[in-house]
C-alpha cells in the first residue's frame, strides 16, 4: 500500500533531512493508489491498478540546487539520495531565479478525503460499467466509458521548518453513447471526491438521451450564433484562459494581459460585469488541496470581480522582483452563475445552438487567446424557446475574453474536472466550418 | 508526464509558469543516469515470479514488463539555466487474461512479493471484469523468440555528454537569436531513454534500449503592441546526441533562404533565422482568405499526416474502443473493404512502419512480443490496411499482428499505438524550388503550429510557424494570421505533386496522445515538400 500517514510520513522525510549539510534541504513525498474499469462496444476491453510512490530530495547550496529522487525508504536508501542532489547541487549552474525554501506555515484542514471513495473495489468499477451497458444495449446504442479512481496523499518538509501534509481521493466518471445507426452520438461526465455522490447511472442515462435526440443532424450555415454553452463545453476555455493569467509573461508583454507600450490589463475590466471567477480551495462542491507542490497556502482569492481582473499569478521570484505578494497557481475555479436551469435559458431563447462539450481545442493566437476546436457530441438548434432539432458538428474559432463579452445569460453550476462552472448564453460565438464527424 | 505540464516546463506556452520539479517525476542525479539498472538475469527471475504466479492464478496468458526509463531536461531562457532535470522511472507492469478478459497491474515493487502482490490485483480486476465480458478476447498468435535484445543505433550517448556541453549549446543558441532580434527565448532539450524488459508466456524474453532526443526553441519578437513567436525547425528524433552535431550534409537549403535539417540540427543557426523572421512577422501582411495551392514542408506535413492519416488508420478507434476519448475514424471497414476507397490522389502512397533508422517508433518489438515491420497504409490513393495489435487483427480477418503496441511506461497497460507513418516522396526528380516555379497563388508553410481535429478526422484546421507568399512562381514576403481548413479525403485527393526523395525528411512528435487513463506515444512522419491545391485559408486576426 503506497499510502503513509501523517506520522509515518513525517517520520521518513525527518530523517532524509537530517543527513543533508546542505544550507537548505526540501523534501517531497508522494504516493498514490488508483484504479480504473474502461468499456466499449457494450463489454469491458482493459482495467488496470496502479501503485506508486516517491520521494524527492531538493537540496541547495547558495544559489545552486539539486535534485534526486528515490522509491526506497529504509535507512541507507534516504542518505544515498539526500548525498545525491547534495553532489548534483554542487555540480549545477547557479540558478539566478533560485528562491530559498519557505519557512513554517499554517494551512487549512483540507476537504479532498473520502474514505468511501478509498475503498473502491474492482467489483464497484464493474457495476458501473454494467450499469451503463445495460440500458444502452436497450436503446440501441453502444456505449464505450471510462471510471478512474484515486486514493493518494502529498507530503513535505525543508531544513526551515515547513511541514505539509493531505490526503485526496477522487473518481472521474465519462461515458460516450453512440447509436448503432452511427447517426447519434451523447457525452455525459462525472467527478467527484466522494464516490456516494457519483450518480454513474444517471450519467449514462443523460448520455444515452442525448445520442437518440441527436440523430440524423440537419447541416445548418457557419457563422455567427447564439449558443447556450453547457459547462462541460465552457470548461476548457475558461481553464485556458486562466492558465494565461501569468504576471511574468504579462509584464514582458507577450501575453494577452500585456498592454501596447507597456504594463498590463490587471485592475481592467476585461470582460461583461457579471463575470466573477475566483478559487477556494475548501468550497465543499469542489474542494481541492490547500497548499501547492512548493509548500504555498492556497486560499480563497478572486481571479475576475465584476469583470475586472483581480489578480494575476506571481511565482515566488517574480513577485520578489515586482515587489509584490507571490500569488500561486489556484488548484481549482469557481465560476459565479445564475439561477436558471438549462430548460429555461432554452425557453428564453428565440434563436441559438445548444453546445454539450467542444473538443480538441488548440491556441491559433496567443495575442487575442483566439482558440479552435469543434462542437461534439450532441449539438442541437433552439428556435422559438425549443430545441428544433440536432445539427451537424461545427468548427469554432473564438477567444474566451470575446465570449466572456459577449455574455447573454448565467446559468446553474455545475461540477467539470474539478471546477464549478455555470451553464452560459453567448450571443454571436464565431463557427467557421462544418463537420461530418458524429 | 501531460503535454500541457511539458510545455508549462519548458516554457515554450506564452503562459509559461514555472512548476515544482516534482510535476516531472522522480529526478536523480546526472551520473545515477549512468549507474546500470537492474541485470538481465534478475529481470528474468522477476517476470518468471509474475508469469508463473499469472499461471497459478488461472490466467491463460500473461505478459510482464519491467521498464527503467531514464530522462534528461535541461531548460534555459535567455542567458539563464532554468533547470536541469534528471529522472529515473523504474517498475513492473503485469498483463493478464483470465476468464477470457484482460487484468492489468503495476507497482514499483519489483520484489518477488511485490510482484506476486500486483499479479494478484491483475487477476483479480480480469476476474471480477469477466462476469460482464460478452465478447472474450482473441489474441493472434506469437512465437515466442527466446532471450533476444535490440538498440536504438545511437553514435553518441546522451548520457556521456557532459550536462555543461548542452547547457553551453543552449545558452548559444539563446545568445544568437537575442543578437538578432528577439526579445524573448525559451529553449529546452530533452533526452529519453527506456530500458525496456518483456516476458510473456508465450516464450519471449526481450531486452531492449531505447533512445530519443528533442531540441527545441521558442523566439519571440516584441513591437508596435505585437509579439510573434516561431518554433525551431528541429524535429524529435530516435537518435543519439550526434543529432546535435550540426553536420552540413544534412542540411537541406529551403526555398526561402533557410535551411531544414534531415538527421543532424545546427541549432543555433536555427536560432538565428528564428529571430530574424520573428522579427519580420510583426510588420507581416496580414493573409487574404481563400482559396490558395499550399506547399507544405515536411516538418509542417508531418503533423497533418499525423492527424488526418495516423489516427484515422488506428484499428481501434475504428472498432469504437476510442469512442470515450479520442474518437472514432470516418475511415470505416466497409471503406476499407470495398478496395476502391480514394482516400488520396493516385500519387499518395502512406506506409507505416516501426523499423525505420532515426524514427521515434522505431523499435526491435513492439509491447506484446511482436517482431516489428513496415506495411502499407494507402497505396496509389487507395485505402489497404488499418495498424492493429494481437487482439484486434481477427476482426479485419488478418492472423498476425501488425506490431504496434505500446505503453508509455511500466505503469500504464500496454495497447495499440501509432506506428511511424510516412508520405512516399515522388518518384521523379522534381526540386522544392521547380514546384514553387509551378504554383501561381499559393502559400509556403514550414514547422508546426496550431492543429485541430475533429474526433472522426474530417475537419481540421492547421497553423504553422512560418508562412510566405507564393506569387506567381516566386516566395514573397511572410504571411500573418494564416490556418488552413479542410476535410481529410478532399484533402488528400487534391494533392498534386510530391518532390523527390532528396528532400525526404521526418517530422516528429513525443505527445501523441490517446487512451484512458491518457498515456503519450512518440512517433515520427517522413515526407518530402508536398503540393495541395485549392485548399481552404482563413484569417485568424482578431482585436480584443
Amino acid at each position: 500500500m503506497a499510502i503513509y500517514s501523517e506520522q509515518e510520513a513525517r517520520k521518513i522525510m525527518e530523517k532524509a533531512i537530517a543527513y543533508s549539510s546542505a544550507d537548505s534541504c526540501e523534501v517531497n513525498l508522494n504516493g498514490s493508489e488508483s484504479g480504473n474499469i474502461r468499456y466499449a462496444r457494450n463489454t469491458v476491453s482493459t482495467a488496470g491498478h496502479r501503485s506508486n510512490q516517491n520521494l524527492a530530495v531538493q537540496c541547495s547550496f547558495g544559489k545552486r540546487a539539486g535534485t534526486a529522487t528515490i522509491d526506497e525508504f529504509d535507512d541507507a536508501s534516504l542518505e544515498k539520495v539526500v548525498k545525491r542532489a547534495e553532489e548534483l547541487a554542487k555540480l549545477s549552474p547557479e540558478n539566478p531565479e533560485f528562491m530559498e525554501p519557505l519557512g513554517p506555515q499554517t494551512y487549512d484542514e483540507s476537504k479532498t478525503y473520502n474514505e468511501s471513495t478509498a475503498n473502491i473495489t474492482p467489483d464497484f468499477r464493474a457495476k458501473v460499467a454494467i450499469e451503463s451497458i445495460t440500458p444502452a444495449a436497450a436503446k440501441d446504442v453502444t456505449a464505450a466509458g471510462f471510471l478512474d479512481d484515486s486514493n493518494s496523499f502529498s507530503a513535505m518538509m525543508n531544513s526551515n521548518g515547513l511541514f505539509a501534509y493531505n490526503r485526496s481521493t477522487n473518481a472521474n466518471f465519462t461515458v460516450t453513447m453512440r447509436t448503432n445507426d452511427g447517426t447519434g452520438s451523447g457525452w455525459a461526465s462525472r467527478d467527484v471526491t466522494d464516490v456516494n455522490k457519483l450518480e454513474a447511472a444517471a450519467a449514462s442515462k443523460r448520455a444515452i438521451d442525448k445520442a437518440v435526440l441527436s440523430r440524423e443532424a440537419k447541416a445548418i450555415e457557419p457563422g455567427k450564433y447564439t449558443v447556450i454553452l453547457e459547462p462541460a463545453a465552457a470548461e476548457q476555455l475558461l481553464g485556458n484562459m486562466l492558465f494565461s493569467f501569468n504576471a511574468r509573461s504579462a509584464d514582458e508583454g507577450r501575453s494577452f494581459m500585456s498592454k501596447e507600450g507597456g504594463g498590463t490589463k490587471l485592475g481592467e475590466k476585461i470582460v461583461d460585469e457579471r463575470v466573477n471567477i475566483w478559487t477556494d480551495p475548501l468550497n465543499d462542491e469542489v474542494p481541492s488541496s490547500p497548499w501547492n507542490g512548493g509548500g504555498e497556502p492556497l486560499k480563497k482569492m478572486s481571479i475576475i470581480e465584476n469583470g475586472v481582473a483581480k489578480n494575476m499569478f506571481y511565482s515566488r521570484y517574480w513577485a520578489k522582483e515586482k515587489g509584490v505578494d507571490p500569488v500561486p497557481f489556484p488548484s481549482n475555479g469557481i465560476m459565479d452563475g445564475g439561477s436558471a436551469t438549462l430548460e429555461e435559458m432554452i425557453k428564453d431563447t428565440k434563436k441559438g445552438i445548444l453546445v454539450t462539450r467542444l473538443w480538441y481545442i488548440r491556441a491559433v493566437d496567443p495575442q487575442t487567446l483566439l482558440y479552435t476546436g469543434l462542437t461534439r457530441d450532441g449539438t442541437f438548434f433552439i428556435e422559438n424557446g425549443k430545441i428544433k432539432h440536432p445539427i451537424k458538428n461545427f468548427r469554432f474559432n473564438e477567444s474566451p475574453i470575446i465570449m466572456l463579452n459577449n455574455l447573454e445569460t448565467l446559468g446553474q453550476q455545475e461540477r467539470v474536472n474539478g471546477n464549478l462552472i455555470p451553464y452560459m448564453k453567448i450571443r454571436d460565438f464565431t463557427f467557421t466550418s462544418l463537420s461530418d464527424a458524429v | 508526464m501531460k503535454r500541457r505540464d511539458f510545455v508549462q516546463l519548458a516554457g515554450l506556452g506564452a503562459g509559461a509558469l514555472m512548476l515544482p520539479t516534482t510535476l516531472m517525476g522522480r529526478s536523480i542525479s546526472a551520473e545515477a543516469l549512468l549507474t546500470p539498472g537492474m541485470d538481465v538475469a534478475q529481470k528474468k527471475l522477476m517476470a518468471d515470479v509474475a508469469l508463473n504466479t499469472a499461471k497459478s492464478l488461472g490466467a491463460t496468458y500473461a505478459d510482464a514488463r519491467i521498464g527503467r526509463y531514464l530522462n534528461q531536461y535541461v531548460f534555459t531562457r535567455e542567458d539563464k539555466v532554468q533547470n536541469v532535470v534528471n529522472t529515473e522511472s523504474f517498475g513492473i507492469g503485469i498483463r493478464v487474461i483470465a476468464n477470457g478478459t484482460w487484468g492489468f497491474a503495476s507497482t514499483n515493487d519489483v520484489s518477488p512479493e511485490g510482484i506476486k502482490v500486483a499479479t494478484n490485483q491483475a487477476i483479480a480486476i480480469a476476474k471480477a471484469n469477466s462476469k460482464i465480458q460478452t465478447d472474450p478476447v482473441q489474441l493472434a498468435p506469437v512465437k515466442g523468440v527466446g532471450e533476444v535484445s535490440w538498440k536504438t543505433p545511437i553514435k553518441k550517448n546522451f548520457k556521456d555528454v557532459p550536462v555543461s556541453e548542452k547547457v553551453e549549446l543552449l545558452l548559444s543558441a539563446n545568445a544568437a537569436a537575442m543578437e538578432n532580434g528577439a526579445n524573448y527565448v525559451n529553449s529546452g532539450l530533452f533526452m529519453v531513454n527506456e530500458q525496456k524488459y518483456f516476458a510473456s508466456t508465450d516464450g519471449s524474453y526481450i531486452d531492449q534500449d531505447v533512445h530519443r532526443i528533442w531540441p527545441t526553441f521558442s523566439v519571440t519578437a516584441i513591437g508596435g503592441g505585437k509579439f510573434k513567436s516561431r518554433q525551431a525547425l528541429s524535429a524529435p528524433m530516435g537518435l543519439g546526441y550526434e543529432y546535435m552535431d550540426g553536420a552540413a550534409s544534412e542540411k537541406i537549403a529551403g526555398p526561402a533562404g533557410f535551411n531544414m535539417y534531415r538527421n543532424s540540427y545546427d541549432m543555433v543557426e536555427d536560432a538565428t533565422v528564428a529571430a530574424k523572421q520573428a522579427k519580420e512577422m510583426l510588420d507581416a501582411k496580414s493573409v487574404d482568405a481563400g482559396k490558395y495551392d499550399l506547399v507544405l514542408e515536411p516538418n509542417h506535413l508531418g503533423l497533418t499526416i499525423h492527424e488526418s492519416v495516423g489516427h484515422p488508420l488506428e484499428l481501434d478507434r475504428v472498432l469504437g474502443y476510442e469512442a470515450n476519448y479520442a474518437g472514432t475514424s470516418f475511415a470505416t471497414l466497409d471503406k476499407w473493404k470495398s478496395k476502391d476507397f480514394h482516400y488520396g490522389s493516385d500519387i499518395v502512397n502512406l506506409v507505416a512502419d516501426k523499423t525505420q533508422v532515426g524514427s521515434l517508433g522505431a523499435v526491435g518489438y513492439d509491447d506484446e512480443g511482436v517482431k516489428c515491420k513496415e506495411w502499407d497504409l494507402v497505396r496509389n490513393g487507395i485505402l489497404v490496411n488499418y495498424q492493429a495489435i494481437r487482439d484486434q487483427v481477427h476482426m479485419i480477418d488478418q492472423k498476425e499482428s501488425h506490431g504496434c503496441c505500446y505503453s508509455q511506461s511500466w505503469n500504464d497497460v500496454q495497447f495499440q499505438r501509432m506506428p511511424n507513418v510516412s508520405l512516399e516522396s515522388g518518384k521523379e526528380k522534381y526540386s522544392v524550388d521547380d514546384m514553387i516555379k509551378d504554383v501561381e497563388k499559393g502559400i509556403y508553410i514550414a514547422g508546426r503550429g496550431s492543429y485541430s481535429i475533429d474526433q472522426q478526422r474530417y475537419n481540421f484546421q492547421f497553423g504553422g510557424t512560418a508562412f510566405y507568399e507564393i506569387k506567381n512562381g516566386k516566395i514573397e514576403g511572410m504571411l500573418n494570421d494564416v490556418a488552413y481548413q479542410s476535410n481529410t479525403q478532399e484533402f488528400w485527393n487534391s494533392c498534386s505533386k510530391i518532390c523527390d526523395e532528396s528532400d525526404y525528411r521526418m517530422f516528429g512528435s513525443f505527445f501523441d496522445g490517446k487512451g484512458q487513463p491518457s498515456q503519450v506515444s512518440a512517433v515520427s512522419h517522413g515526407s518530402s515538400t508536398t503540393r495541395f491545391d485549392g485548399v481552404n485559408v482563413i484569417n485568424t486576426g482578431r482585436s480584443i
